[in-house]
């Protein structure tokens, strides 16, 4: 590394420090200070149970006003915790642009764990609770997990035992022995998707898309011609030719051959970019929102949506 | 501009004293610095690019004015043409890392339905889509809607494994698989379910999806072999321009990334948004200036480096 780029990172840290600290420091001055998650407590219908709804800082406010040391609107300590460790790992990821660092790798980890303990739980319960023990032993399910199961829904229905059995095969492979088994249910797994996706491609895309292709190349609308009507089908239609022309390799591309796999290739260049400005658009939108998580929800510096717009009148008036 | 400008002095002095090492760089090491600039810079300026668009998007209260496409206006169409009461089905297959581009178009047709008085049937093939539709129903029924009750007007039928093959299920079997809603209830004791079968009792599908499974494999295995079906999506842009070949018999109206979902807002917001339209429902078209900044500075980019490329003395020596 030479004298310029050390210098040059020493700046730029120092730099963003003093931003860093200025915007903690605008946060940490302003009256309403930074984030904070409020509940609103709403007592269920069976009379045990309190379900906490979001609520804002302007109905804390409100109800503090109304009724001193009132437990309806709460400041949530557990909800104001996962704010910050939200914008957190937000920054720890961001901070992978600048160099690859350990706070970026504590956020990866963190989020392969939480994602595949997610993916087990929901499964666990939204699949093989309701749609595999519930289908085989319905009364288990009733009485343990699901209590609203009734009605033809909660009738025993033994063919759920072949996944059952296909499922406990694929989790052989971690016996020390016998791991053929789990070959079994993975062909039936393997086949039945190539099968499914087959169908799938071979009527939604090759035959549909033929079928979407067969246009009018001169199209009158009300009786009159319509000019972009005819000139967008005329595009569609000598795109696709001239594309299809491209990946033809039977003749060599000479000729009217060749002018129609360059026109192809064209086609096909406009086409990626047209995807690159898509993935650009997307980028900025998934960074955008990112950003307005940080400055409205974590830092309170904007409030777009007008959320703490009650709060800021209550403090101005009464402090 | 100036009122902004003299009252958020602070963000500005921020952003020209971040980008000073960079101009020093510049001015020192003139064309061949930009040859070698480090990437990082470009980083911090595309922060900025975006940063700065919000920040004042959300202090003063303008946004871009809007005008809907032909697509994102069928889409609308496709909603509005239905009858209160009409059943339809939301499918959210998105989770968290694409909220930025979806949650706007999850709000806006949520929404939409519910000025319909629509009937809607949320379900998922994504595990953390359960929580997207919660948090979308949270957002938008509940405090907006109070009128509308879960299990007569709307139910949330959670997630179920199984990608594709759960929609070739599904479409011909509703109960098959869902025997229950997200909170246990069982399905015979939901109101709304009373009748419903199958997804071909469907008057729409609405699916708003961030990969597979998703659009493409509701056009695949439901709508194609059954042609009765109609379907408009909501897509990120990566994803959008796989599905335009769809358009229009297999689809019947497409929301591709940010700038559809700030359309379909628009003609929302024309329709049932008021004088005083709550910005709870603009989040797309708050998010078209910082597009538009970051657009700038991307074609900026391409145009300085593709200069820089051609004008390389050393480029017909490599």
């Amino acid at each position: 590394m030479t004298a310029g780029v050390k210098r040059e990172t020493l700046i730029w840290g120092v730099v963003m420090l003093l931003g860093a600290v200025g915007l903690l420091g605008h946060a940490l001055s302003s009256p309403l200070g930074v984030g904070r998650e409020y509940v609103r407590a709403v007592p269920l219908a069976n009379g045990q149970w309190t379900q906490y709804d979001p609520a804002t800082y302007g109905e804390y406010l409100g109800a503090e006003r109304a009724q001193p040391g009132q437990q309806v609107v709460q400041l949530s300590v557990p909800r104001t915790i996962g704010l910050w460790f939200a914008a957190f790992c937000t920054l720890a990821i961001f901070s992978f642009l600048y160099a690859d660092n350990p706070f970026y790798r504590v956020a990866e980890h963190i989020f392969v764990g939480v994602s595949a303990a997610y993916w087990m739980v929901i499964a666990f319960w939204d699949v093989i609770v309701p749609n595999v023990i519930g289908k085989i032993w319905p009364g288990l399910v009733q009485g343990w997990a699901m209590p609203g199961l009734s009605g033809p829904e909660a009738e025993r229905n033994l063919v759920y035992v072949v996944p059952l059995v296909l499922g406990i095969m694929l989790l052989w492979r971690l016996m020390p022995v016998g791991g053929w088994i789990a070959r079994w249910p993975l062909a039936v797994i393997v086949g039945t998707t190539a099968g499914l996706r087959l169908i799938g491609f071979l009527h939604g895309d090759f035959l549909g898309q033929i079928r979407n292709t067969i246009l009018p190349l001169v199209v009158f609308t009300g009786g009159a011609f319509d000019f972009w009507g005819s000139l967008s089908n005329v595009i569609i239609v000598v795109g696709v030719l001239c594309c299809l022309t491209y990946f033809f390799f039977s003749f060599e591309h000479t000729g009217v051959v060749g002018k129609a796999a360059r026109v192809g290739i064209w086609m096909l260049m406009i086409t990626f970019g047209a995807a690159f400005g898509y993935t650009v658009m997307g980028r900025i939108a998934l960074l955008g929102a990112r950003i307005e998580f940080l400055l409205d929800n974590w830092l309170w510096l904007i409030d777009p949506t007008g959320k703490r717009a009650i709060a800021t009148v209550i403090v101005s008036l009464f402090g | 501009m100036g009122a902004f400008l003299r009252q958020e002095w602070w963000i500005v002095a921020v952003f020209i004293a971040s980008l000073l090492p960079l101009v020093h760089v510049l001015f020192t090491g003139r064309v061949s610095a930009l040859r070698s600039l480090d990437r990082r810079w470009i980083f911090l300026l595309m922060f900025w690019a975006v940063l700065l668009p919000i920040y004042y998007v959300s202090s003063t209260g303008n946004v871009l004015p809007e005008v809907p496409g032909a697509l994102a206006q069928a889409t609308f169409d496709e909603i509005e043409k239905l009858s209160p009461g009409d059943p339809v089905l939301m499918a959210f297959d998105y989770d968290p890392p694409t909220t930025g581009e979806m949650a706007p178009m999850a709000t806006a047709f949520v929404r939409h339905a519910a000025e319909k008085r629509l009937r809607m049937y949320f379900m998922t093939l994504w595990p953390p889509g359960a929580q997207m539709i919660d948090d979308t129903i949270a957002r938008v029924l509940k405090p907006d809607f109070p009128q509308l009750v879960y299990g007569r007007d709307y139910v949330n039928l959670g997630y179920k494994s199984g990608q594709e093959a759960v929609i070739k299920v599904v479409v011909t079997n509703l109960r098959e698989l869902y025997t229950t809603d997200v909170l246990g209830t069982g399905v015979q004791n939901i109101p709304m379910m009373d009748g419903i079968t199958s997804i071909q009792q469907m008057k729409l599908i609405i699916n708003v999806a961030s990969g597979t499974p998703g659009t493409k494999e509701w056009v695949q295995y439901a709508v194609t072999p059954y042609p009765n079906l109609r379907i408009v999506a909501g897509v990120t842009g990566v994803s959008a321009p796989l599905y335009y070949p769809y358009i229009p018999r297999q689809l019947n109206g497409l929301l591709g990334a940010i700038k559809g979902a700030a359309e379909y807002e628009q003609l929302v917001l024309n329709r049932y948004g008021g004088p005083n339209p709550n910005p709870k429902y603009m989040e797309g078209l708050r998010r078209m200036a910082p597009q538009l900044v970051g657009h700038l500075l991307i074609i900026g980019l391409i145009i300085v480096a593709n200069v820089l490329y051609f004008t390389d003395p050393a480029r017909g020596r490599r």
